[in-house]
């Protein structure tokens, strides 16, 4: 009885709070994108670490060439994502367009311009294709983006033809992605401070108009302060990058195309009713229908557009590595493209995240794999590292989605 | 029916028929609703309820029969033709989307775009009266759907069910996942729609809230009107023996009405 009674004195008297559970606190708070920067100056410091010619005007410069394609590929990847849906033929059909683009000028003395507006074309079409396949049919997406990969495979190397690898010459074509406007342009080092100097001012005055608008509307606005801090964070990162590179070559105009698409796509989705219907049917496609949203054009949209932007990545591409060959599209890019999108933030159930997960997903796939280059490391060792690194990415979206849910109750 | 309203009731369906292959799931069926006037819609699983209403909304065009909306004959095919006479419909399951807020959830399919940007401020200030009218408290109209609880999503979807001037709508068991408290408050909302005018049609298994919130009950049975009841001279043992089309005694019909899973 003895053991009953203490046991009955050591329960803690009615009334005293119990102490608030930590984690709880802590998942509330919604870090954004700040888990990824951390994670991607981790991952610089540490080839920083390993080789000191890593954070080098040259190789960062050459690192924003090298991730453009493969960002604006992932452009697509997050359209898709939000859906609902995934597209397995992103890799390889950026590999076809660039093909058609590639013979079309080459053999079929087409000019540069019309040889790419024919490659985005062909990326379209296909693109359409697959999401009246998948609408019409019912048929999940990444079946027939599947059969995609594996048939358009085919088609690329009957394009292509007996030679198998098609150099490109054009000056339009390899302009596309290989303009360094410092070294290229006559004064192309003060063209690319403006551009980030008007990317910047679009910046702080959509968020000063946005105040404006809600405060004329009686609503809760952005504090000054705040539009402030964030205008700082953006002039430093954008004005902190052109001084990088432009203590080298400059921007590289492949950089200007993906940032270009990272916009045009992020104010498709955030700020037209298109995009909202997006989200809408990424979230709850059943309450979309309901809601007289028309799912199946939204969906076929969808993936025309990522097939264009996929297009678009091959082209640039492409134009970078001076020629199309039978590996163009293959071997690891589709994995990179949508591990990108997914490190980014963009949530691979549906619904969630942003084109500028594309950039941020991008940047981290891309430092891996110029690191990697720069140490010499063997290409096996590369693709289970990268591997690996999806894999913990969509482990600690998961986790947290999962804490999200939990808190949200 | 609450006088004062000169006219026709808002909706009025006579000898409406419904039948799916050999089921015959509706039977010469009636039903009106007037403005400012809530219609309980009762009856066991299987008994109609949910064809009925799904005839209301468009979902399933009727056979036979017809149906007057303010006094007009109207034909109701599509969910479209439903929502063009002023006709919504809340599910059970809200059909709202977790990861949109609720300004967008309001406005779903409807947004306003002006010029090409959505127009977010005028939206924003329309779901802050539209709330603020109905008095539905939530922490935030910028919250997404996935932060609120029971009560404020069901809120939120009888919300946008009146945010585009309705004058029918058609709650299906708004209560039937909710606690006792989040209940009442949906109770509450229902009649402040009436007073704001609407015609409501509550289907409900739980018919100590049907008492408290309807003004008529209609009951059905086996697919066939089984009695209307204006529910002031009405006993619940009345109801709840033209629900079950029996003369149980007392114990028995209420374990027969106790609340059960809608099998349709």
């Amino acid at each position: 009885m003895t053991y009953f009674q203490k046991d009955i004195f050591n329960t803690p008297p009615p009334g005293i709070p119990k102490p608030a559970k930590k984690s709880d606190r802590v998942s509330r708070l919604d870090l954004g994108s700040f888990p990824i920067v951390i994670g991607l100056l981790i991952i610089w410091g540490i080839f920083q670490m390993a080789n000191d010619k890593f954070l080098s005007p040259v190789n960062l410069t050459n690192l924003m060439f090298q991730i453009s394609a493969l960002g604006t590929i992932a452009v697509g990847a997050v359209l898709v994502l939000l859906i609902g849906e995934v597209d397995l033929s992103a890799g390889i059909l950026s590999g076809l367009s660039a093909a058609v683009m590639a013979v079309l000028n080459v053999k079929a003395g087409f000019p540069g311009p019309v040889a790419v507006l024919v490659g985005l074309l062909s990326g379209l079409l296909i693109g359409l294709f697959h999401g009246f396949w998948i609408t019409r049919f019912r048929i999940p997406s990444f079946i027939v983006t599947l059969a995609g990969q594996i048939g358009w495979t085919g088609a690329l190397l009957s394009v292509l033809g007996n030679t198998g690898t098609v150099n490109l010459r054009d000056p339009f074509i390899l302009g596309l992605a290989g303009t360094f406007l410092k070294r290229d342009v006559p004064n192309g080092e003060i063209l690319g401070w403006a551009l980030g100097g008007v990317f910047v001012a679009g910046f702080v005055i959509n968020l000063v108009l946005e105040r404006r608008r809600r405060l004329k509307a009686g609503l809760m606005a952005n504090s000054i302060n705040n539009i402030l801090f964030k205008s700082l964070v953006i002039s430093a990162i954008v004005f902190g990058a052109l001084f990088i590179m432009n203590a080298d070559r400059g921007i590289p105009s492949s950089l200007i195309f993906f940032i270009g698409s990272v916009i045009f796509v992020d104010f498709l989705t955030k700020r037209t009713v298109f995009g909202r219907h997006i989200y809408a049917v990424g979230g709850n496609a059943e309450a979309a229908y309901r809601a007289s949203i028309n799912v199946n054009v939204v969906r076929i949209a969808v993936f025309g557009l990522a097939s264009t932007l996929a297009a678009f990545g091959g082209i640039l591409a492409a134009s970078r590595l001076l020629a199309v060959n039978q590996s163009s599209g293959g071997s690891d890019l589709l994995l990179n493209v949508i591990a990108a999108a997914v490190i980014g933030g963009t949530s691979l159930f549906g619904g969630r995240g942003s084109a500028w997960s594309a950039l941020l997903g991008a940047l981290i796939i891309g430092s891996i794999s110029n690191g990697m280059d720069l140490l010499a490391l063997p290409s096996p060792i590369k693709v289970m590292i990268t591997g690996a690194v999806l894999l913990s990415a969509v482990t600690i979206e998961s986790i947290s989605r999962h804490r999200r849910e939990a808190v949200g109750r | 029916m609450v006088t004062g309203f000169p006219c026709f009731p808002t909706l009025e369906m006579r000898g409406v028929s419904k039948r799916f292959g050999a089921v015959q799931a509706l039977c010469d069926v009636d039903l009106e609703v007037f403005p400012g006037e809530v219609v309980g819609l009762v009856g066991e699983n299987g008994a109609g309820k949910s064809t009925l209403i799904k005839c209301i909304a468009g979902i399933f065009p009727i056979d036979t029969g017809e149906i007057r909306f303010e006094g007009q004959m109207v034909h109701i095919r599509t969910p479209k033709d439903a929502n063009r006479l002023g006709i919504q419909t809340v599910y059970q399951d809200l059909a709202l989307c977790d990861n949109l807020d609720v300004v967008a959830n309001l406005f779903l399919g409807r947004e306003l775009a002006g010029t090409i940007p959505i127009n977010e401020e005028v939206m924003e200030r329309r779901a802050i009266e539209v709330l603020e009218g109905l008095s539905i408290t939530l922490p935030n109209v910028r919250s997404e759907i996935k932060a609120l609880s029971g009560g404020q999503r069901q809120s939120v979807a009888i919300s946008r069910a009146v945010i585009w001037n309705s004058k029918l709508v058609i709650l299906d068991e708004p209560t039937a996942a909710l606690g006792y408290s989040q209940a009442q408050q949906v109770l509450e909302l229902i009649r402040r729609l009436r007073k704001q005018g609407l015609a409501v049609i509550l289907v409900n298994h739980n018919l100590e809230e049907i008492f408290q919130v309807v003004d008529r009950v209609s009951v059905l049975r086996l697919g066939r009107n089984n009695g209307v009841f204006s529910i002031k001279n009405t006993t619940r043992e009345q109801v709840l023996k033209a629900i079950t089309g029996a003369d149980y005694g007392m114990e028995t019909i209420m374990r027969t009405a106790a609340p059960q899973e809608d099998l349709e």
